[in-house]
This record gives C-alpha cells, structure tokens and sequence, in this order.
C-alpha cells in the first residue's frame, strides 16, 4: 500500500485523468539561480499531453520559475526544456507554443476587450472575418458575450480574468500557462472560477499547467499535483495520492490540516505513538525505526466517557470497546476547544501533552472526557528526512 | 474626515491665487487691448503683424519645434535603458538624469556660451586637434542646441514614470502572445505612455517658445526670438500695451498647443479602446 | 552589445548634462582674466566675491526670499491641501485647476501678468499719493506663488496615506482638533512638508524670470545679478557665484534625497 513513489504508479490511483498518451513537456535538470540564490536546483519533471498539472507550494518554492522558464522568460542555468520533441530551451517566448495567464491578468489597458483578445492573431496576421469569428468564440467560451467594446477598467476582477484566459486560448496553444490566476479574486468568484476553468480545459482539450500555494484549489481542479518546497519536488500524484498519502512532513503539513507526530515503528504494521502501541498498514520500515506519524483531523475518532465514571463503570467500558473495535491503540484526553464550523465542529483534545486536532460531525463539550482512536488505514507512517537540515526547511516554512 | 470639512482652510491659498493669478491674467487682457488713454483697441495685438515681429515668432515655432523632436527622440531610449536597469544603484542613477531640472537653467546656458564661443572651450579643444571650428555662437542653431540641453531631463522625467508604470507582465503578455520586440513596442509600450510623451512635449514646447534667456545668450542681440521681443517691450521700451497685446497672441499659441496636445491625447485614448 | 550600447549612450547623455557645468565650475578656478587661456588654478575669484557688496547682497535677498516663500508657500499649500481632501467634488476640480495655470503657463507671462498687476496696483494708489516700490515685497509675492502648487502636490499623497479613524481616536480620547492635528497628522505627513518646503526652496533660489519681471532696478536675486553682469560681459567672479549656487543645490538635493528616513524627497522629486 504504502509506496515509495513511482512516477506513473501512483498516477494510476484515485480519479482516472482524461486521455494523458505521451510525454508533452519533459523538464531535465533545470538549475536555476537568481543573484546566488538556488531558486531550482535539478528539476526534473515531465507533463503529459491533456493533462491538468497543478505546481503547488508556498511563495519561493520555485513554482513561478518553472512556470516562467517554460513560458520563455526566464532561461534556465542550466538543463533543457523539451517540448514535443523539440528543445525549446533558449526559444524566445513569442515563438513557443504556449500562451500564459499572467497574475493579475496583465490585460492591455489601452485597448478595449476584443483588441485585447485579436491580439495574438493580429501578430499571425490572420484575417479580419477569422478574427471577429475568434473573438466572438473566446466570449462566448468564458461567458462574457457582447463585452468586445468595453475596456479592460471597466470590468470587474474576474471578468478581467476570463478575458485574460480568452486572450491567451484564442491563439490554440497547446499548452495553458496558469499563474495564480485567481489569487486577486475573492474567495466566492474563485471557487466560481474553478469550476469554469475545469469545464474549459476539459472544452479545449488542451494542457494546463497551473501555478498556485492554495492546496484547495490544486486539489479541486488537477488531474496531477506536484508539490514544490525551496527548489525541489516533494511529490508528485494525484490530489488523492497526495491527501492521503503524504510522502512527507513537508506535504502532509502543506496540504490540509494534520496532527504531525514523532513515532516509533516497533515492527511491520505497529506504531508506538506517546508510548501507546496502534495498528498500522505501512510496512518496510523496518524494527524500532523513528518515524513521523500524520493522522488528519477528520479521521480521529471521539468516543466520551461520562464524568464521575471510574474506569470499571459499564460506560467506560462501552468507550473502551468502541475505541478498541477501531484499533488497540487508544489516547485518553479531554475536549479542550470547540469550534462550531457550519459542516462540523473543530475541537482540540489534549492527550498526553499534545493538542489533536479532531474534526466531527459530533460535537463533544469542552472539558468532556473522551478516548480517541484512529482507523489503521488512516495511519499515515512517513519516513524520517534523512538529515535535520531537511526536517528544518520542511518545518520553517510553514 | 467629517470633522476635518467644516473648516474652510482652503481661504487664504484661493484668495492668494485669485489675487496673484486670476486677476493678473485679466490685468493682462486689460492692457492688452486698451491703449494709453483707457480707451478699447485691437491696435496692441496688431502690432504682431510687423515682419521683425513674425519673424521672431516663426523663429520661436520652428526652434521650439525641433527642440521638442530632439528632446523626445534622445529621452525616450534614455527612458526606456533606466527603466531597464536593475539593481540598488538604479534610483541614484536616475536622479542623475533629473537634478539638471533643478539646476539654475541661466547658469546652464551661461555654461553652454563658455563652450559655444568662437574662442570657447569646444573651439580650443577642436583647434588642438587641428580639426574644422565650430562657429554656430549667435545663431539659431545655438539656440536650439541650448533648448534641447535645457529641456531635456524635462521630457526624460514624464516618459520614465509612464514606463515605471508599465506592469512588466503586460510586456511579457506581448511576447506570449507571439509579438516580437518591435511590435511589441510599437503596440504595446508605446501606447501606453503617450500620456508621458505628452506631457514630456508641453513640459519642453511651452518654455522653449517663450524663452528669452536661451536667446540672450546664444543668439547674441541680432537673433530675436518671440521672447525677447515682449520682454523688451516690458523693459526696454516701456509700452505696456503693446508688449500685453503681443502677450495675449502668444497666450493664444499656448492655448493652441494645449489643445493640440489634449486632443492627441483624448485621441490616442479612444483609438485605442475602439480598434 | 545591446547592454554596451545603452551603457554608451547613458554616458553620452551624461556629460552632455554635466560637462558644461564642470566646465563653468573649472573657470571658476582660472587665474587669468581671459577665457581664452588658461592661467592656473586660484581661490581669488571667490575671495573677490565674497568682497563685493552688491553680489552679496544679491545673495542674501535670493536666501532670505527662498527661505521665507518656502516657508510661507508650504504653509498656505497645507491649509490647502488638507480642506482639498474634505472637499466636495466640484469645489476640489476648482482648487485644483487653480494649481495648473502656474504650472502649465509659460513664466514670462506669469512674470508679466504680476509686474502688470503691480503696476496698475500702483496706478490706482497713486491717487492718494501712494506708490507700489518693485523689490523685496513683489518678488517674495511672485515666488510663493509660484511655489504653492509645488508644496501641495507633495503635500496631498501624504495626506491620502492617512488613517483618519487615528484623527478621531485622538478627538474621542479628548484632543482638541487643533492638537490631534499636531500630534496626530502632522507626524506623519511631515515627510511631505520636508519636501514641499524643499522643493519650493530650491525653485525659489533658481528662479530667474519671474523675478526679472516682478523686481526693481535695485533689487537683485543672484540669477538677475549674472543676467545683467553677462550682457555687460561675463566677468570671473560670475562663475565662481555659479559654482557656488550649482553646489548648494547638489548639496541640498542630495542631503534631502539621501540618507533620511525612507529617502523621500528624492523619490518626490522624480515623480514630481
């Protein structure tokens, strides 16, 4: 189950992408430095054709570099860009085939809508009647008909954004470049926007590859995620891949909400957490191993134990066998807050000098006394970063 | 903000500047068409029509013309390299190119008649080099060579911050989209800092049209330029009317210019959200 | 290439800026009468200014009337500015295209639109045997009108960059609006005073035309003092006064661009 990862093995779990055949965009060695600073170093990474590809990480990770050397604005120190076959590595931007979305939309404020969009196909001197036929598509496509003669000022933040997304597909690109396009929208318009970008690739049919450092959008719209932290790849997957199967500290904390625990891997299938032995799926870590442990908050299950019951009462009991039912391995704490948040409650319960945080659908009062159990399965054993330098630069950033 | 609009502090500066800007101009109107007695006449601004006089202010347009030209051509690479350029030192770099603005402009151009003298500085210097001497002193190609140089961080200045404006992003959305540099210039750069260019030409075509110093100077007493003429007027000879009523006529040339230039720019704003 | 050719042509640009300015100041130091020859380099020039009573009175009147219009400039520039904030939309385009006619106007004829004011100003009083002397009092009106627009464009972004709920904390904890205005606002548009202030002194000290038309026969500011001296015939200690006047402004561009918190004024200047 749990697998050192493989690129193409674990693209295979969790929600089939659309047709991905073969190697679109093939990244080799990219090293990158501005003013001495490693911004990459060694990249390597290859797109699928029709692929949502989705580079996620926080600010300085390098994901805007990468996005950038493949637009064509940035050269790479060294390594190669191969795009369908052909190194584009030193290719000027105007001559690739790709088209960006940039942040903040970059929109050609002295034009109006429809130059902005006939842009491109201006420069590929392609006729007036193609053009109007183009212009009138693209709106149609992001939903903005009858908006040719309005001026880019004139338009609200996201209606900006689809006409930036317009002016960058009219011009067929094989390949969609995303730079947080929607970082500038407020949090309704860009789940809105989502969905939209979702239902244009999948119109298009084209590549889209999509720089962001917000884990719910990578996880709503990618087919494949990589997860990027001070130059390097963390992990590359699925959304499902990378949820549930963090393949570090750096991407479990990243993505979601997580309890990130010291353990100790007694043997094949058995975790020591706070001295507390649970049973566990992951195997091949090897005997008395320190591991680090991530149990989101979704999965830990709450099971309260009345006040004033000693632990030989009926009640406890029942807890108790509820709790062992789900695995051997139980905490006792208490409910030390509680959130109410609409879907759920967030709670934190203090076990053993550590606050988990839990999340149900049942609400436990603050100061309840409760045993806390976990599912083997959602267990997640992660490998220890082989120096401590590495555990630092996971930890610092969040 | 609600508190602070009851007081009406904005008093004295209005009354200051009805008082010194206002009414001078109208003081101005007043003398320029009436004459020495009080009494209505169009006589002062006629008095342009003599030929000195309309030649010296044709002299003014065309050299104000080509000082303008040389300005814009020679600021707007200048713009467009410091815009370019990278790095802690780029703002004192900068500042280089701007503090002449407020450097005394008759020193400036004292400085340049040192240079531009038959036995000045250039001439030395060409004469140990055993090369031709440059003999333009008192002519009107000294004084547009003074206007350019005394006018050009004005046009630098303008054309710089509408492309420190400029969203590097909106450029590279040039290049994405197929343009190569030229195009790229020509209909995207360009165009949005003709706001600058514009407002780069009043600051150098205003002061270069009704300039005296620079002719004083560089054009010896022979070369008169529109400037001069009135400053005589005023000065020399002492008839107010007249030199008002030519006053008025050049106020009319910077109206026009104004104008002009108002509608270049209103012009280039809807050409470009029409195509 | 293309970087070696930028770097030339800024270079280029650079001494056709600076080299007639080194060379003024490098006369300043030529012991020989003669332009034409080069006679060594001598301090006598400027000892022979500093001798001269009417160069340096024309010195003093040029300080005393840069130091004052700025002053006076900065101070109705503020008033100004800070009921432009609180005014209505129509009134606002009103003060503000006020501001535009100086500075778009050509200055011979602010200087003219002024000398003729005086001068009727003067008509009218003589009537009752009273009359209007050119000097001191007309030019120090010229420049701080001239300077007004100045100090209220550096004045009002400051003022923009204000939060106000800070003014009203101050007024609710008690303040008289007069004192909230001092300890409150005035801390932190101070930057924008220092380089209005500034800025209406360094055009002040450069001015020539406006003075030209608004002074006596007299009175002079050193830019009218060269003007005349030059038309006689460009004596020494003319260069060794410019040299002196070049040299305050660096000094005081620099000082006030430099250094200081957040270098504001050189970064005002440039966006001026």
């Amino acid at each position: 189950m749990k697998k050192i990862y493989l690129p193409g093995i674990s693209r295979l779990h969790g929600k089939e992408p659309c047709i991905m055949s073969n190697r679109l965009i093939d990244l080799q060695h990219i090293t990158k430095a501005f003013d001495g600073t490693v911004v990459l170093d060694d990249f390597n990474l290859y797109i699928r054709e029709n692929e949502f590809l989705t580079l996620l990480g926080p600010s300085g990770c390098g994901k805007t570099t990468t996005l950038r050397i493949l637009g064509g604005f940035e050269t790479p120190d060294q390594g190669r860009v191969i795009f369908d076959g052909q190194d584009i590595t030193s290719l000027a931007p105007n001559k690739r085939q790709l088209n960006t979305v940039f942040q903040k939309y970059a929109l050609f404020t002295h034009m109006s809508v429809a130059e902005n969009i006939a842009f491109g196909l201006r420069i590929r001197k392609k006729s007036e009647d193609y053009i109007r036929e183009k212009i009138r598509y693209a709106l149609k496509l992001v939903n903005l008909e009858g908006y040719e003669e309005r001026t880019p000022d004139s338009l609200s933040g996201g209606q900006q954004q689809r006409i930036a997304i317009a002016r960058a597909i009219v011009n067929e690109p094989k390949v969609l470049l995303l730079d947080e396009p929607l970082g500038a929208l407020d949090l309704k318009l860009r789940q809105d926007m989502q969905y939209e970008l979702i239902r244009l690739k999948d119109e298009l049919g084209i590549t889209f590859i999509y720089v962001t450092h917000d884990q719910e959008e990578a996880l709503t719209m990618s087919d494949t995620i990589v997860v990027m932290n001070q130059g390097y790849i963390q992990q590359v997957g699925t959304p499902e891949d990378i949820y549930n199967e963090p393949q570090n500290a750096f991407v479990a904390d990243f993505i979601g909400d997580s309890n990130l625990i010291d353990g100790t891997m007694i043997q094949d299938q058995l975790v020591e957490i706070f001295g507390v032995k649970f049973a566990c799926v992951d195997t091949g870590f090897g005997v008395n191993k320190p591991v680090d442990v991530v149990i989101r908050p979704e999965d830990l299950e709450l099971f309260a134990i009345p006040d004033g019951e000693d632990t030989q009462s009926s009640a406890y009991q029942e807890a108790k066998q509820a709790a062992e039912r789900l695995n051997p391995g139980y905490f006792e704490g208490t409910v030390s807050h509680l959130i109410f948040k609409g879907m759920h409650y967030e709670m934190e319960v203090t076990a053993h000098g550590f606050e988990w945080l839990v999340l149900s659908t049942r609400m436990f009062q603050v100061g309840t006394k409760v045993l806390m159990s976990v599912d083997p399965f959602n267990i997640q054993i992660m490998k220890k970063p082989e120096s401590e330098d590495e555990k630092a630069v996971g930890l610092e950033t969040m | 903000m609600r508190k602070l609009r009851k007081v009406w502090l904005d008093g004295p500066y209005l009354v200051w500047m009805a008082a010194f800007i206002i009414i001078p101009l109208f003081t101005i109107v007043y003398y320029g068409l009436t004459d020495k007695s009080g009494a209505f006449t169009w006589n002062n601004i006629l008095e342009m029509g003599t030929p000195a006089r309309m030649k010296a202010l044709f002299l003014s347009l065309v050299l104000s013309l080509i000082a303008t030209v040389f300005c814009l051509v020679m600021a707007y690479p200048l713009a467009l390299i410091l815009t370019g350029m990278k790095g802690g030192a780029t703002a004192f770099i900068v500042s280089i190119f701007i503090i002449p603005m407020w450097m005394n402009s008759l020193l400036r151009i004292l400085a340049w008649q040192t240079l531009l003298e038959r036995n000045g500085v250039i001439n030395q210097i060409l004469g140990m080099l055993n090369l031709p001497k440059l003999y333009i002193i008192n002519t009107p190609y000294a004084i547009a060579l003074g206007m350019i140089y005394d006018f050009l961080p004005f046009m630098i200045l303008p054309i710089y911050n509408s492309l420190q404006k400029i969203d590097p992003n909106v450029v590279n959305a040039a290049y994405d989209l197929g343009a190569n540099k030229f195009q790229t210039f020509w209909k995207v750069i360009f165009p949005l800092t003709i706001p600058g260019v514009i407002s780069g030409i009043t600051m150098v075509f205003v002061p270069a049209l009704t300039t005296f110093v620079i002719s004083s100077f560089l054009g010896g007493s022979k070369i008169l330029l529109i400037g001069n003429v009135i400053e005589q007027q005023f000065t020399q000879v002492g008839d107010w009317n007249v030199g008002s009523g030519l006053s008025l006529v050049l106020m009319v040339f910077i109206l026009i210019s104004m104008a002009v230039m108002q509608h270049y720019d209103k012009a280039a704003d809807e050409e470009t959200t029409r195509l | 290439m293309k970087k070696v050719l930028s770097r030339i042509y800024l270079v280029f640009i650079f001494i056709l800026l600076y080299a007639p300015i080194a060379v003024l100041i490098i006369f300043s130091f030529n012991n020989s009468r003669t332009r034409a020859k080069w006679g060594g380099w001598t301090l006598k020039w400027y000892v022979s200014m500093f001798q001269d009573q009417t160069i340096m009175s024309s010195l003093w009147n040029t300080l005393i009337i840069a130091l004052l219009s700025a002053l006076i400039a900065t101070i109705l520039g503020l008033m100004a500015s800070v009921s432009l904030l609180a005014m209505k939309h129509k009134r606002r385009s009103v003060v503000l295209s006020l501001l535009d006619i100086p500075m778009l106007n050509a200055e011979i004829v602010t200087g003219i639109s002024l000398m003729l004011l005086f001068i009727a100003i003067g008509q009218f009083l003589s009537r009752w045997g009273y009359t209007i002397e050119f000097g001191f009092a007309t030019v120090l009106i010229g420049h701080i009108t001239f300077n007004i627009p100045y100090t209220v464009l550096l004045i009002i972004p400051k003022l923009r960059q204000i939060n106000y709920s800070t003014y009203e904390a101050a007024l609710d904890l008690g303040a008289s609006r007069w004192l909230a205005f001092r300890k409150v606002i005035m801390p932190d548009i101070m930057s924008g005073l220092v380089s209005g202030f500034m800025l209406a002194f360094t055009l002040s000290l450069d001015d020539f035309v406006i003075t030209h038309f608004t002074k006596g026969p007299g009175f002079d500011t050193i830019s009218t003092k060269v003007y005349t001296e030059v038309r006689k015939g460009i004596k020494p200690e003319m260069y060794a006064l410019s040299t002196l006047l070049f040299v305050c402004i660096l000094v005081l561009i620099l000082a006030f661009g430099r250094g200081r918190r957040r270098k504001p004024v050189l970064d005002n200047l440039i966006r001026v």
